[in-house]
């Protein structure tokens, strides 16, 4: 088993809280694990990325190779477009469709999407609706990774878990929003019957 | 046993209070700063009271850290690479005194820059100060050689380079620990004028330094960290230090695994084991993250001993970071890559977060300047340095820490007037201080503005050693008071304070301005937490 990840975003957006969860869950599940993450100058504005990597078998590089990730995990919709060249041929990309506008030229929202469209495997979810629907806009980033956690192989409870451990400091009411942001994307994802 | 998902700053840190630490000195630097912030939050070094502060800059740390060893406690420093700039003088002297508790010098190097000036490669100092230097390849043998650097420090009497990388550390990898051992007694060094470097005592301990580092070559080699796989395949062999290795193992299939491999992280590297691998090979590949140091090396200026691959002759870029397609490129294996970029896709640099106040400082700065001309502005390193970019463009410099105030001197020296310097309140305290001392002696025609956001925000927030103390600083260096003018960078300011700027901008002799305003993620934090 192995799942070569690429979380991405605009600094400040979080995507190392998704990175955290993952981890925790393959953690538990016994799992190998290197995750590089982007510190510094990026994390003010600028795009940043993690590559996660989780095997069964012990993991030698920290970046995943040109060509080789499993699935691109965004947070932003033109961001998910960024890592395009280490997505591999059946590689998902799965990115929230709610734009981060911090740059004078940022392409029109159409545009980008269409560029995603042209991905074979692809899932555009508005995370901030769902978030919303759910209880808390700040939950947006589980929602992505709910969509995203079918094409993760690990069992989906130990995501849950993962969550609860986490969060579990918050209260109990935040941990319910999370988990329910979790599951709302994953029902996306199985609704769209891929 | 202990497993714990670590960075390998974390490792590095978790191990050296596993090691016995009792003093932890550095200013912060990316790729650097975690190894610090995980030892300040660690319970266990609350418990013990592990020294833990940070430090006004690299050199200072540096040098906090050897009269932790000269009581002979174990102590580390840690900074980015090109702190090591800064720390250089009591680096390389430190060598020459040696050490009494264990000692290790952690640099971190940024190839590829992603948060830095230039990609200097930290080994040659290791080579330059004569003493050893540990580069390891991933988390747990980072883990595990800060205990043998700790060893080897103590047994040669020498301060240890630790170098690693921006991949290792802010990379998370499982790490097992061990059991930790006790801190050291305090203990004088035996001979009382080992750390005085009178030339009469710095000959003969120069002559000492030098022998040993020839002995650590043949006896570094011994070492668990530099090792030969030998493999049935004769054409090529390859030479990987440090993180390279993992590149060259993820390349490693079936059909590549008999191909003999030369693992360096330790050096001086092992003249023996080099040997072993040429001899066996008609070619040999040196994958090395930074400069091609070994590889030079084994060229020579000659160059006609067996092929060599590397960074040298094009096999692998001549600069920048690697990565494992890199290397399978290198070993002439197929890269696939996934779709094209599409072109629609624009550069997102990074900017002032909404409400910084060093935006509002470059808004008022634009305006008083304006009249002037262009081209007057130094500045510095830190947040601030994005007033660099559109919309603002508003600075000319950013060189090292501290070279706004100075370069700002020597411009006014060949009469650039006004010469403004706009600084960091970090910055200025790390190498900002002295500069100003220069203005004030020969009364340059210069004004200083520090933006001063009360933190070290570029490397995320920590501690500034300015905080509340600046502008007793600056009268305390000779500023006269009427020129030093503090002001809150606000929008609903910003007409005075352009007046402020415009009138010391005229002033003939020395002028501060201190744009004080918290930045608004620390604040933002501190209001969390009291919550
Ligand atoms: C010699 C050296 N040490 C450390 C750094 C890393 N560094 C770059 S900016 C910065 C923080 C500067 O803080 P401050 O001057 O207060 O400016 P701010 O980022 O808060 O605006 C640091 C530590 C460096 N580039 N060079």
């Amino acid at each position: 088993m192995k799942s070569d990840i690429i979380l991405s975003g605009v600094g400040g957006q979080g995507i190392l809280s998704i990175a955290a969860t993952i981890g925790l869950a393959a953690v538990d599940n016994n799992l190998f694990l290197k995750q590089a993450e982007v510190h510094g100058m990026s994390q003010r504005g600028g795009d940043v990325q993690s590559h996660l990597r989780l095997s069964d078998k012990p993991v030698a590089s920290d970046l995943i190779p040109y060509g080789k990730a499993d699935l691109i995990l965004s947070v932003e919709p033109m961001e998910s477009l960024r890592y395009l060249p280490w997505l591999s041929k059946s590689g998902w990309l799965v990115t929230n469709s709610n734009p981060f506008i911090n740059i004078t030229d940022y392409p029109p929202l159409d545009e980008i999407l269409s560029e995603i469209k042209k991905i074979k495997n692809h899932i555009i979810i508005d995370a901030d609706a769902i978030a919303k629907e759910c209880g808390s806009v700040r939950s947006g980033n589980l929602v992505i990774l709910g969509a995203a956690s079918p094409f993760i192989d690990m069992p989906y409870e130990s995501l849950e878990n993962a969550i609860r451990k986490l969060f579990g400091r918050k209260g109990e009411e935040i941990v319910e929003i999370n988990l329910k942001a979790l599951r709302a994307g994953r029902n996306y994802s199985n609704d769209l019957k891929i | 046993m202990n497993r714990l998902l670590l960075l390998g700053d974390e490792a590095i840190a978790q191990a050296a209070l596993d090691a016995g630490l009792s003093g932890m000195y550095a200013y912060p630097g990316t790729p650097s700063t975690e190894i610090m912030e995980y030892i300040q939050s660690s319970k266990d070094a609350a418990e013990r009271k592990v020294r833990r502060d940070w430090s006004c800059n690299e050199k200072t740390a540096m040098e906090a850290a050897l009269g932790m060893s000269y009581a002979g406690k174990r102590s580390m420093v840690a900074m980015k690479h090109v702190g090591l700039n800064v720390a250089a003088d009591g680096f390389i002297n430190s060598a020459m005194t040696g050490v009494n508790g264990g000692l290790i010098v952690v640099s971190a190097d940024d190839p590829s820059m992603h948060s830095s000036q230039n990609e200097q490669d930290s080994r040659f100092y290791g080579k330059f100060a004569s003493v050893p230097c540990f580069e390891p390849s991933n988390q747990q043998e980072a883990y595990d050689m800060i205990f043998d650097a700790f060893e080897a420090s103590e047994k040669y009497k020498v301060p240890i380079l630790f170098r690693i990388t921006t991949r290792l550390a802010h990379s998370r990898a499982n790490v097992e620990l061990r059991d930790a051992l006790p801190e050291r007694k305090l203990s004088l060094p035996p001979d009382p004028l080992q750390f005085v470097l009178l030339p009469a005592i710095a000959r003969k301990k120069y002559k000492g330094l030098l022998s040993s580092y020839e002995s650590l070559k043949y006896d570094i080699r011994l070492s668990k960290y530099n090792s030969f796989k030998d493999g049935s395949k004769r054409e090529l062999g390859i030479i990987a230090c440090g993180i390279a290795y993992n590149y060259l193992m993820e390349n490693i299939s079936e059909e590549t695994n008999q191909i003999p491999v030369l693992k360096i992280s330790a050096y001086p590297f092992p003249p023996d084991l080099i040997r072993e691998i040429t001899s066996r090979c008609n070619e040999v590949l040196v994958l090395e993250e930074g400069a091609p140091i070994v590889e030079e090396a084994l060229r020579g200026i000659l160059d006609n001993g067996i092929k060599i691959f590397g960074r040298l002759d094009g096999t692998v870029p001549r600069d920048g970071e690697l990565n494992p397609s890199i290397v399978a490129k290198a070993l002439g294996l197929p890269v696939t890559y996934g779709e094209a970029v599409p072109s629609i896709v624009k550069m997102r640099p990074p900017s002032f977060c909404k409400g910084c106040g060093h935006a509002d400082m470059f808004d008022s700065l634009i305006e008083a300047i304006n009249s002037y001309g262009p081209g007057r502005v130094f500045s510095d390193i830190g947040c601030y340095t994005l007033g660099a970019l559109p919309p603002y463009s508003a600075i000319n410099s950013c060189v090292d820490m501290g070279a706004s105030v100075t370069m700002a001197i020597g411009a006014d020296d060949a009469g650039l007037f006004p010469s403004v310097a706009v600084i960091g309140d970090s910055t200025f305290t790390h190498s900002g201080m002295t500069g100003l001392l220069d203005a004030v002696v020969k009364n340059s025609k210069i004004t200083v503005i520090i933006s001063d956001n009360s933190t070290t925000g570029m490397t995320g927030g920590q501690q500034s050693q300015a905080t509340g103390r600046l502008v007793q600083i600056c009268e305390g260096i000779g500023v006269i008071m009427e020129h030093i003018r503090v002001m809150v960078p606000l929008r609903r300011n910003h007409e005075e304070n352009v007046r402020i700027m415009k009138e010391e901008f005229d002033y003939k002799g020395v002028s501060v301005i201190i744009a004080m305003r918290e930045c608004i993620q620390t604040a933002s934090k501190r209001k969390k937490s009291e919550d």
